[in-house]
């Protein structure tokens, strides 16, 4: 008889591969003690600003720990109509049009589980967040990636989507501003990617998480564009730009029936988001847009930094124009992407995330964040100099 | 604005070489635009920000806040007062304000008694000087932009995150 307990795991998940992260963060996590500098995070170095941990605090003292509507508390969701058109240009009814989610991972998970079949075939660009994946072969979905590259500053293209693209494709999965590459799209490529979407009739998830934080010219949603609206589930949170990654809160923008759809998922497996959180959220709408500002005005002057001194290594990185993450090219060192963040990791204790966790087009490339104090940058960048010259005269 | 400067009010403790590095200038640089905001009395100088219930940093620990009023004179008004005060080596800051006392003026003392024979000895009795009202100052909690407790909590964030 077979005893082993695996017997019981799903098949689907029993295949599904590991986050290429996970092997990387055991690897850091026996340098414990070591002077490891991290630039393999994903979150902001700052903490919560103190009104909105204070507002939650408060809501606490207060006796707000009950259960929320399904769909968030109706003034969260106002909030949130507010600022969506006022940052986005797009307008959606607080009412039945937004939906307030424990952070866009269960977004992008409510959406996955609504509007996939088995078998639909989901376009994402890649490299991409490591979740998108995963979570497209977890509703048994097939996902279909679509490459971005350095050259293009890892825009996408439409000319890249239109050469992917198969017959019943049904969802095209968008990160723009990019982690981990920071690659975005112009206005105008934008423009050709929504002309795409209308041909060939796709649902657009598109995941903006990183929009604040666009250092060159604005950021444009594609649920801007004329007829998009309707076709397009707007997916945002506050744990980048609000510097609330520990709250888990995050939302979701779209028509009514879709929106009605992910509910049904999230009311039997979530019921709702944390009240604390959610009024954490409200504050941060409300008071928090200074604090954003802030935090950008840093964040680019440290890519100004990491991305000058990694060009003057000899480690070509493009401009990333978002996000706060830089993907330079290691091939120069003779090295893979694997290899360089081992060789860095051991010879001088510091951290950055092998491209390959991203999917195969990151091969070449290493995520470094630079949501990280300027001296410890500049520390770091001074030891991956001393790396790159060493492994240089081999 | 001066790119230097921006980092100075940002408030981090860069050495100047960081600076350079932060905004992709030379040492040399950075310390021509500090010279210019010296010349220009910008910059006025560095201090430490210490926390003085340490008893390393305790020298001249006592610290108090005045409340002065005095009478504006014709021509004048407050300034000669003000500037007049704000000579005496205890007095740290010194600020005109709005409101029911004229010069608020933060003095720093070795004890109580020195503080105290400064009040009464040297403030009050200027001639125009109406009145003075003084606070000790007990306990720090903030000191220009520092939390006295050692801040935030240390950082539990993770080495590598998605």
């Amino acid at each position: 008889m077979n005893t082993d307990p695996k017997r019981w795991v799903a098949g689907h998940v029993s295949t599904l591969p590991k986050s290429g992260i996970r092997d990387f963060f055991e690897l850091v996590a026996k340098m414990k003690g070591q002077d490891v500098i991290s630039l393999g995070v994903g979150e902001p170095d700052f903490v919560t600003p103190w009104h909105v941990r204070e507002a939650a605090i408060y809501a606490l003292e207060r006796g707000k720990t009950y259960y929320t509507s399904n769909l968030g508390l109706l003034e969260l969701r106002r909030e949130i109509s507010r600022y969506v058109e006022e940052h986005f240009g797009v307008t959606y009814r607080p009412d039945d049009q937004v939906i307030v989610t424990v952070g866009v991972s269960e977004a992008l998970d409510l959406c996955f589980r609504a509007f996939c079949n088995p078998g639909d075939k989901v376009m994402y660009h890649q490299p991409c967040y490591v979740s998108y994946h995963p979570s497209i072969s977890l509703v048994h979905g097939v996902g279909i990636a679509v490459p971005t590259y350095a050259k293009d500053n890892f825009a996408l293209t439409a000319e890249a989507l239109r050469a992917a693209w198969q017959p019943g494709a049904k969802i095209l999965m968008l990160n723009l501003p990019c982690n981990p590459t920071g690659g975005t799209c112009s206005r105008e490529q934008l423009e050709k990617i929504a002309e795409f979407c209308r041909e060939k009739d796709l649902l657009v998830l598109s995941d903006e998480i990183y929009s604040e934080l666009t250092f060159e010219g604005t950021h444009t949603s594609i649920a801007s564009f004329p007829g998009l609206a309707e076709r397009t589930i707007f997916l945002h949170g506050f744990s980048k730009a609000f510097a609330m990654t520990g709250w888990r809160i995050g939302y979701a923008c779209g028509p009514a029936v879709l929106i009605d759809a992910m509910m049904k998922v999230h009311q039997y497996a979530m019921m709702c988001a944390s009240i604390i959180a959610q009024e954490g959220a409200l504050e941060a709408l409300k008071h928090g847009w200074d604090q954003v500002l802030r935090m950008r005005e840093q964040y680019h002057r440290r890519r100004d930094l990491i991305v000058r001194r990694c060009n003057e290594i000899g480690l070509r990185c493009h401009l990333p124009r978002g996000s706060f993450y830089a993907f330079p090219d290691v091939t120069p060192t003779g090295l893979s992407e694997k290899e360089f963040a081992v060789g860095l990791l051991e010879q001088e204790k510091v951290a950055v995330v092998p491209g390959t966790a991203f999917g195969d087009n990151g091969r070449g490339h290493v995520r470094a964040c630079f949501a990280t104090a300027y001296d410890q940058i500049i520390e770091a960048c001074d030891r991956v100099e001393r790396f790159v010259q060493r492994e240089g005269k081999r | 604005m001066n790119p230097v400067l921006k980092l100075l009010i940002d408030g981090g403790s860069l050495t100047t070489s960081q600076m350079a590095a932060v905004l992709g200038l030379t040492d040399a640089e950075v310390n021509q635009h500090l010279e210019q905001l010296k010349k220009d009395q910008i910059f006025l100088g560095w201090r430490p920000v210490l926390d003085l219930s340490r008893e390393a940093a305790a020298a001249a620990a006592v610290r108090a806040v005045i409340e002065v009023k005095v009478t504006p004179e014709r021509g004048g008004g407050f300034n000669r007062f003000a500037e007049r005060i704000a000579r005496f080596d205890e007095v740290e800051s010194c600020y005109l304000m709005s409101g029911s006392y004229d010069l608020l003026v933060f003095v720093k003392g070795a004890s109580l008694q020195k503080v105290a024979s400064f009040v009464s000895e040297k403030l009050s009795s200027i001639e125009g000087v109406l009145s003075t009202s003084t606070h000790f100052m007990l306990r720090c909690y903030k000191e220009q932009g520092f939390l006295l407790d050692g801040g935030e909590a240390q950082t539990t964030r993770l080495n590598v995150a998605p």
